[in-house]
């Protein structure tokens, strides 16, 4: 399967030429762009793994982009996501985030049916990834 | 000053709710009225009237007024300006009346206070032919005393976790008919194939061919299944209006003990209630989806009723997360213009004057969350880039015939529908000019995108052009 987190999931893999160009746009609004990867992509796993520190006042993409590069060489078979950060009153918040590397292989995720009372279900989302201990889930 | 406490009938605008000298206070709620008088009364005498009407007034002379601190209580009708008629001949006999009213007539937090007190009892006045509440400027101090969307864009989007482009959804089609099971299968089906959203109708509540509490079994199964074949958070839109409360939180209760992210209630269940449901949904952590069902029986004509900028504006105090706000190019009404105010009145925490987008007032939200918009009724793939361009980033667009009428399938419909949306903001950020290149970014993306293509066929050159029924007074020229 596929994993569509993000803005661009549904588009052929961006190029480094096409990353670069959402940067500019990020750094362009002032926003902060910071790199973060993860070997859990449950749904509501918010808290991936930060490569550093949000870029603050960063003007040039290609800063930001060595970093993307420099973190798909450390973790390959990782998903890593950029997001751009918008500090400004009233939105302080994720205003960009998309995905620049997944693993080769996406074995996705198991639902799982807790049968209840009266024709109630309790689901959970179980990423098969996680059948393996942390840093060792997507064969690099 | 004897006359004016004289017992008998005396113009409105002699008993004070005519005052051109009144300077606004800060904190005074204000109102633009459209008013059509009728032949021989003077537009300050119906612009008082109404001022009169809405606040202290009476047809007569009551002395019991002097028991009270009755300059303060009064509505002060303070200018009058005659609209221009479109070809700047003759006006159309209609004028917008400014009325002021001090903060302490409204109860705090009340939506159905403040709507009995400035529309209660005004609108069937025999002085007036027509009658039509433009605008309202609700100050910071009022504002502060409600509650506010439950959680607003900003929680939504972290709740969903999901930035950077408009939401998509579908409203379940036909709305009245299907049995759970299938109805689950649109849901599922929409939403695997990458919407964010499906929604109930307004008009699906718990009838014979399908119950209420079947319709949210069937639908959070597909809203679970289609979320771990994406791996995206998803959500169905569970419709709980119903005739009491006790119904609505009964149905709404079953809803979060399933797991769902949102509830759904119509207009027609009142302000009180969606004050109700607002307080509930926060308490609960459930966003709160909000249908207009019947605004446009009072909304849509020019010279009489309320107009919808004033229900957003409504709306975001008593505290929904969604409302739908038009969405210019689509089948329902709305016209450039008004959308753009609805839109802001909506979204941003401070709205300047703007006649081009019928603005009367500045609006300042003092750090009110935000609503999110929500564009539904006859849009496509094919307009991606007006959408974009028109409503913004923050706004769900629903493509409820243009999902589900797909000849591939519903997957194939949503699928079309999110590479649509996808391309677009990747266009727009990499600094093209979308909106004229649009139709050809969206045909070159269409080259990898088979459900892209087949939607372009179906639908790329479907249009509804009429002309609007509504729309500010001033037209800007294009230049």
């Amino acid at each position: 399967m596929r994993i569509t987190q993000g803005t661009f999931s549904y588009l052929p893999d961006l190029t480094d030429a096409e990353i670069a160009a959402q940067l500019q746009y990020a750094l362009d609004n002032r926003w902060a762009v910071s790199v973060e990867f993860t070997d859990d992509p449950h749904p509501r796993n918010n808290l991936w793994d930060m490569w550093g520190l949000p870029m603050f006042d960063l003007i040039d993409a290609a800063g930001a982009l060595r970093e993307v590069n420099e973190c798909r060489k450390a973790y390959p078979s990782r998903y890593i996501r950029v997001n751009a950060y918008d500090a400004t009153k009233g939105r302080q918040t994720t205003a960009l985030s998309f995905i620049v590397n997944r693993p080769a292989d996406e074995p996705g995720f198991r639902l799982d049916r807790s049968e209840g009372p009266d024709r109630r279900i309790t689901y959970t989302t179980h990423p098969y990834a996680l059948d393996r201990p942390a840093g060792d889930r997507y064969p690099s | 000053m004897t006359q004016r406490w004289s017992a008998g009938v005396l113009q409105y605008a002699e008993m004070g709710y005519w005052q051109p000298d009144y300077e606004p206070k800060p904190t005074d709620v204000l109102a633009a009225f459209r008013i059509t008088p009728q032949e021989g009364v003077p537009p300050e005498e119906a612009g008082a009237a109404v001022a009169g009407e809405s606040s202290t007034a009476t047809w007569t002379v009551v002395w019991t007024d002097r028991l009270t601190a009755h300059d303060n209580y009064q509505a002060k009708c303070y200018r009058i300006e005659p609209v221009p008629s479109p070809d700047g001949q003759r006006g159309p006999n209609q004028y917008i009346a400014y009325i002021a009213y001090d903060l302490d007539l409204f109860e705090e937090g009340s939506i159905a206070n403040l709507s009995s007190s400035i529309i209660g009892n005004v609108f069937g006045f025999k002085a007036l032919k027509a009658l039509r509440l433009e605008d309202m400027r609700i100050p910071p101090h009022y504002a502060k005393t409600f509650q506010g969307p439950a959680h607003g864009i900003v929680m939504e989007r972290e709740y969903l976790n999901k930035y950077g482009r408009p939401l998509l959804g579908a409203t379940v089609k036909p709305k009245l008919g299907l049995s759970a099971r299938n109805y689950g299968r649109v849901v599922y089906e929409a939403l695997k194939g990458g919407l964010d959203f499906t929604k109930d109708d307004e008009n699906i509540n718990s009838q014979p061919f399908m119950r209420w509490r079947d319709r949210f079994v069937h639908c959070i199964e597909a809203v679970n299944k289609a979320q771990q074949e994406t791996g995206e958070v998803k959500g169905h839109y569970m419709n709980v209006t119903a005739a009491t409360m006790e119904d609505m939180y009964e149905r709404a209760e079953f809803a979060r003990d399933l797991g769902s992210i949102i509830v759904m209630i119509d207009l027609t269940i009142g302000y009180t209630a969606i004050q109700s449901m607002a307080k509930w949904a926060r308490r609960n952590g459930m966003i709160l989806h909000l249908h207009r069902a019947g605004h446009s029986t009072y909304t849509r004509q020019k010279n009489h009723g309320v107009n919808f900028r004033v229900i957003a504006k409504w709306m975001r105090l008593a505290g929904v997360d969604h409302i739908h706000a038009g969405t210019v190019v689509g089948k329902l009404e709305g016209d450039p213009g008004s959308v753009a105010g609805y839109y802001d009145s909506l979204r941003v925490n401070t709205a300047r004057p703007d006649p081009a987008k019928g603005l009367y007032f500045e609006q300042d939200w003092a750090s009110l969350p935000a609503v999110m918009p929500v564009a539904s009724g006859g849009i496509h793939a094919g307009q991606m880039h007006q959408l974009l361009h028109l409503l913004g980033e923050d706004v769900i667009l629903q493509f409820g015939g243009g999902t589900i009428g797909h000849p591939m399938g519903i997957a194939a419909g949503a699928t079309a529908n999110r590479v649509a949306l996808e391309t677009m903001i990747k266009a727009r950020n990499e600094g093209r000019d979308y909106l004229s290149e649009g139709p050809d970014i969206l045909k070159q993306a269409a080259k990898r995108s088979r459900e892209l293509d087949m939607a372009l066929a179906t639908w790329g050159d479907v249009t509804f052009t009429y002309e609007s029924t509504d729309t500010p007074d001033v037209v800007v020229t294009p230049s």
